[in-house]
């Protein structure tokens, strides 16, 4: 598959914080790429120095191995993270003026089926819900037939309906063969949408793979969970306290129950789960992503 | 060009639809001009004003003397005081130097100051000039229209540049192929054409019942108006330039156009002010918009006695717009 973006070692700080740290990458054109990561890992200067919106303090952003020019803008569609719409204008106004911007913009008719706009085309954009603003503005990013989408939380803040409604949307953006960058708070997001995850924090990138070789090389074995009350005086191999739970990855369930139950652990709301990314992402980053 | 006249409809649309703001910017000039005009309409001929030439060769009992009588000496040159009589800004003018006196047969005052002198100006030779008052609203009107013009010109562009910038219209834009300049442009032509037309519809508004006094062309004052809205609308650009924070806007703006309402004499007229607030007033542009504006209406001045105006304007509107574009950031 052809490389349509790559960043090469970029860093960007203000002042002595480093909000990025060299950070190095390639996403394969027709993929989604996912960009994950706590608050504050430096997902959102990431994406925006590849967008062309920040200027990086050193390293480099290439597309379709050049870098990034006037006509660049042309050929991407960009959803930031919060956007404050022209006030007093409606949707279908809105999306003209944003068409009347670009070359060859697709028509008001396929932009309202692919987003499904029909039943607010004509509302102020003020009056729109979160689901529906985002499909709005998603809509405004998809109005160049773009080669490429960056999609900055795009679902952050939805109720799990419109997300899984947004989900789809970006199905079809992909089903085009439309490159997608995604950042997001939510793993199972990730997991669904993603080929690829990259996993950042403090401005740099822990991880990148795709979702289940990520899982295979971290976990090996499944995740037994109790709360701890009780137990901080044991010691067992692969354990972790997080949260009021102990967490134990075994690849031995047979023994980890075993020796649970002749320490005579109350076993009483013990859970056993397959590790997902969720899990990952506490091991990698020691933190909660939505926290 | 699509891209341009698609972002002046959609501010446009903007500014109609926001009916708060639409409605205030025409309702605040009329209420203004039409409360002036009747707080000011009273007579002020109870007291004559009589414009003196010359030392006076009556004796301490004449009339000129009398309390209620307010004498104001102007030097040799008869052309300001003889207009001011024709405006009925002044009663009556003695020329000691040559024993003349003058009347306005259109003022009220004429005939009774002729009663009240005859005694004493008695060997002078009168003569009669006509001409009808100046009220203070044909004064005023330009003023409040300037000062209309100056806040939506300096709010509707540059604060809501500032706006924009803060809540991220502007990044929304930066992501677009547009450029700065259409898309700064079409802002600024979309208030050209929302300040124009509020320029105008508030002038035939107060002029249906209050009747103004134009003497000069109404196209030169519509060229006049257009260029200082231009002027005024760079100015409040290069608060836009920069700025992210809608407060710190504000009150800048606030800072620097309250002192150009006051002193521009929009409520007051400068002559007799000091001499240095007369200069640091040519400095804005509200100004030189009011000045010529007056000298058209009520003068019935040509191109050329305002083109000193018209040169001053460009020249601000050239300055402001370069010093925007060169401060000018997306964000």
């Amino acid at each position: 598959m052809n490389t349509i973006m790559r960043i090469e070692n970029l860093k960007k700080s203000y002042g002595n914080v480093k909000a990025v740290n060299g950070i190095s990458f390639s996403i394969p054109e027709g993929s989604c790429f996912g960009l994950l990561g706590p608050n504050g890992a430096g997902k959102t200067t990431t994406i925006e120095m590849m967008e062309g919106i920040l200027s990086p303090t050193s390293g480099k952003v290439y597309f379709r191995g050049k870098k990034i020019d006037n006509h660049f803008k042309k050929k991407v569609g960009i959803q930031f993270q919060s956007t404050a719409l022209p006030e007093f204008i409606t949707v279908k106004e809105t999306l003209e003026m944003f068409r009347s911007f670009y070359p060859k913009p697709r028509t008001l008719d396929e932009i309202i089926e692919i987003c499904s706009l029909t039943d607010i085309i004509d509302r102020d954009n003020r009056k729109l819900s979160g689901g529906q603003r985002q499909r709005m503005l998603l809509g405004l990013a998809i109005i160049p037939h773009p080669e490429m989408v960056f999609l900055d939380e795009p679902t952050t803040g939805l109720d799990p309906q419109a997300r899984r409604n947004f989900w789809n949307l970006i199905d079809r953006i992909k089903a085009e063969n439309t490159t997608v960058l995604l950042t997001t708070h939510y793993m199972e997001e990730a997991e669904i949408l993603c080929d690829q995850i990259a996993i950042m924090d403090h401005g740099k990138l822990l991880e990148l793979d795709t979702p289940a070789k990520l899982l295979t090389t971290h976990f090996n074995g499944v995740i037994v969970r109790i709360p701890h009350s009780g137990l901080l005086d044991f010691n067992f191999e692969n354990s972790a306290v997080i949260g009021d739970f102990l967490e134990i990855t075994t690849n031995n369930l047979d023994r980890t129950m075993k020796e649970l139950l002749e320490a005579k652990v109350n076993l009483e709301g013990l859970i056993i789960k397959k590790p997902n990314l969720d899990d990952l992402f506490l091991k990698l980053t020691g933190a909660s992503l939505r926290s | 060009m699509k891209k341009f006249t698609a972002i002046v409809y959609a501010r446009t649309m903007e500014f109609l639809r926001d009916k708060g703001t639409f409605y205030w910017n025409l309702l605040f000039p009329i209420v203004l001009v039409v409360g002036f005009s009747f707080a000011f309409n009273g007579n002020n001929d109870t007291i004559f004003k009589i414009g003196v030439i010359g030392e006076s060769t009556l004796g301490e009992e004449a009339f000129l003397n009398l309390p209620s009588i307010e004498q104001i000496s102007y030097d040799s040159d008869k052309q300001l005081p003889l207009e001011k009589i024709r405006r009925h800004q002044i009663d009556m003018l003695i020329d000691f130097n040559d024993g003349t006196y003058y009347l306005n047969n259109e003022s009220n005052s004429s005939g009774l100051l002729r009663i009240v002198g005859e005694k004493d100006l008695a060997g002078f030779q009168e003569k009669e000039l006509s001409g009808s008052p100046i009220r203070y609203v044909d004064w005023l009107v330009p003023g409040v229209i300037g000062m209309n013009m100056l806040f939506s010109c300096m709010f509707g562009v540059g604060f809501v540049i500032v706006r924009y910038r803060k809540n991220g219209v502007l990044k929304r834009m930066k992501a677009t192929p547009v450029s700065p300049i259409v898309f700064i442009s079409a802002q600024m032509v979309s208030r050209f054409i929302i300040v124009i037309l509020t320029s105008i519809l508030v002038f035939t508004g107060t002029n249906l019942f209050l009747h103004f006094m134009v003497h000069g062309s109404y196209l030169l004052l519509v060229l006049v108006t257009s260029l200082s809205i231009v002027c005024m609308i760079s100015f409040g650009l290069i608060f836009a330039a920069r700025l992210k924070s809608e407060e710190l806007t504000s009150g800048l703006m606030n800072l620097v156009t309250f002192p150009m309402i006051i002193f521009s004499g929009v409520f007051f007229s400068l002559e007799g002010t000091p001499r240095l607030m007369q200069q640091a007033s040519k400095f804005f542009p509200l100004t030189h918009f009011i000045e010529a504006s007056r000298a058209i209406m009520i003068d019935g001045a040509g191109i050329v006695q305002i083109l000193p105006n018209i040169l001053v304007l460009s020249g601000m509107t050239l300055v402001f717009l370069i010093t925007a574009s060169v401060l000018f950031k997306w964000e």
